[in-house]
């Protein structure tokens, strides 16, 4: 019915006819959009003060304008290069650890033939995802403290006690590995999804042809879920300016700043509890800009070459 | 299917079962461990000597909690933050994510309002410019400023309405044909059908409003406007104090006899406790949700 009223019109009142729903799609989307302008677009502002000398008292209109000087001072400073440094070295490790481990674990657990055992460790793997780091940490400063039970193990071995938070060299390890412990079970979700997703007359093909276990893995398996593995690679790469302050932020302390300090906990020390917001906005900005550059193009290689979209 | 199962192949099995259930434990041992060192006397735990099983089993921590006002505090704070935040999440991300799911030549301009989402989504301003609009707008030491700071997670809003571009376009358009406007198809044909990815992006709201320490901080200038993690937090860093300077094993012991690892632990384990109940739920709908919205676009 519609559709013949659209074609008597064709032409000149083409553009005139609207949508009549069109107004209560935007009614629909009045309160998301007023948040979206209040709380992400309004502080976007605020990111003039990374080149002022920004003064709370005179606000943003009448601080001093200094341009580039916070980033340069950055740049000189000592601290922030660690801060970069330590967070790219621990994001590396936790990107590569979070696609492998969940990876080998989707794998075996793809070979386990017992499905109630299958489902219960499932159950239980998944549950450290949704735990907060600060819960965690609690729990981790306890078990591998200096008398907590890793210790006692070690010492029960004959071995030296190890001092977790108080030696620079392991703390970049500790967080990777504690991590990787916390994200596994969850991470290997969308491996499984795609392991599930096997054709199974592929296996029977490759059995006929005389295939065992490990020749079935290796050309039946993984070259089905190739794709999953790459995307996921790819995506990840975004995140390299991400080390996770949640987790850092809980388990550090001035000891291993050396190895463990990162951009975000920089930025909280420097800009926020040392009041210096116009250093601390720049190297925001700085790690933000150069994470949108990565997330963006992390996007369009994916749809480039695998033809994923997002959105 | 016939399968020869050789020895080696049984042997990689065996050992495949005792990989897995090790790591499984693994994953349980420290909640666990973590509940012992509640139950046991605080010597025992200063000692190092709790392991799997209390020793000198009592409840004092979870005694002291119950008359601890700051925990109890706390916790309502959460409390608090976790259902309005949720039910203002719900409500808006109902309502955005279906205008969103049209195409652009159902709603001229969508993908211009998509695109700005998707920019949120993608760039901030950084933690500092944030913190600022929010002490401007006054919402420090407000459960409001909580709620509207983790406000709108964007990314299960674009879930949401990938979810429902995958619904067949018939169901609308036989609504239509019956007389339905834009709302009645919202709120009579589509929310039904959205019920696995509304009770998944539900859940995993509360979780992370629930879990969230940092904006707790930042956002309260008085320890009493702390939500539970912030307050937890706390206790934590002051355990982790014990990390700081090359102590002596005297100084360590001292600082550990000021801490109260039984109570810090049994609190640790009832801030746990509102996960653990909705995790059953959460364990039904994450692995539905997550592979749903990741299909297409």
């Amino acid at each position: 019915m519609s559709t013949n009223l659209k074609n008597e019109n064709v032409g000149l009142k083409r553009r005139r006819i609207k949508n009549p729903d069109v107004k209560h799609y935007l009614i629909m989307l009045v309160p998301a959009f007023i948040w979206l302008i209040l709380f992400q677009i309004v502080p976007m502002f605020g990111i003039v003060i990374a080149f002022q000398d920004f003064n709370p008292g005179a606000g943003f209109l009448r601080s001093e304008f200094v341009g580039l000087e916070h980033f340069q001072y950055m740049f000189e400073l000592s601290d922030s290069r660690v801060a970069l440094k330590n967070t790219v070295i621990i994001a590396i490790g936790k990107i590569t650890g979070n696609l492998l481990v969940p990876l080998v674990f989707a794998l075996m657990l793809n070979e386990l033939r017992q499905k109630y055992l299958v489902k219960m460790i499932q159950t239980s793997v998944y549950l450290p995802y949704f735990l907060s780091w600060v819960i965690l940490s609690g729990i981790m400063l306890q078990i591998f403290s200096f008398n907590g039970p890793i210790n006692k193990l070690l010492e029960f071995m004959g071995l030296e006690p190890l001092l977790f938070f108080q030696n620079a060299d392991l703390f970049r390890g500790f967080i990777i590995g504690s991590d990787v412990w916390k994200g596994f079970g969850f991470n290997a979700i969308i491996y499984l999804a795609a392991l599930a997703g096997i054709d199974n007359t592929l296996y029977e093909a490759a059995v006929m042809d005389g295939a065992g276990r490990w020749r079935k893995l290796w050309h039946v398996t993984l070259p089905s879920i190739r794709s999953t593995i790459a995307l996921l690679a790819i995506l990840s790469l975004g995140g390299i300016l991400d080390a996770g302050f949640d987790q850092v932020y809980n388990l550090y302390n001035p000891l291993v700043y050396s190895t463990g300090d990162i951009i975000d906990t920089f930025v909280y020390r420097a800009g926020l509890q040392g009041l210096d917001f116009s250093f601390g906005t720049a190297v925001g900005l700085l790690k933000s800009v150069v994470s949108f550059i990565l997330i963006t193009s992390g996007y369009w290689l994916a749809k480039k070459l695998l033809g994923y979209r997002i959105f | 299917m016939i399968e020869n199962r050789s020895l080696g192949s049984k042997a990689f099995d065996t050992f495949n079962s005792i990989f897995l259930i090790t790591l499984t434990l693994l994953c349980l041992l420290p909640f666990w461990y973590t509940l012992m060192i509640a139950f046991s006397e605080k010597e025992a735990v200063q000692a190092g000597i709790v392991s799997f099983y209390p020793i000198g089993f009592n409840l004092y921590s979870f005694d002291a909690i119950l008359s601890d006002f700051d925990f109890f505090k706390a916790f309502w704070v959460s409390v608090q933050r976790v259902v309005l935040g949720a039910a203002f999440t719900m409500l808006v991300l109902s309502l955005a994510a279906y205008p969103l799911s049209r195409t652009s030549k159902q709603f001229p301009g969508r993908n211009l309002l998509m695109w700005a989402f998707i920019f949120c989504l993608l760039f901030n301003g950084g933690l500092i410019p944030w913190y600022i609009t929010m002490r401007n707008y006054d919402l420090l030491d407000s459960v409001w400023g909580l709620v509207l700071a983790g406000g709108i997670p964007i990314f299960n809003m674009i879930l949401i309405t990938n979810f429902i571009k995958n619904l067949p376009e018939e169901l609308e358009e036989a609504a239509k044909i019956d007389g339905a406007g834009p709302w009645r198809v919202l709120f009579q044909v589509l929310l039904p059908l959205l019920k696995p990815v509304l009770a998944t992006v539900l859940l995993f709201t509360m979780v992370g409003h629930w879990n969230e320490f940092f904006q707790g901080m930042v956002l309260s200038t008085q320890a009493e406007n702390y939500p539970l993690q912030t307050y937890i937090q706390q206790l934590v860093a002051s355990a982790n104090q014990a990390n700081i300077g090359n102590l002596t094993l005297e100084e360590l012991e001292r600082i550990s006899k000021l801490n109260n690892e039984s109570l810090n632990a049994a609190k640790i384990f009832v801030a746990m406790i509102p996960v653990l109940l909705i995790y059953p739920f959460l364990q039904r709908y994450f692995v539905k949700g997550i592979t749903l919205g990741s299909v297409k676009g």
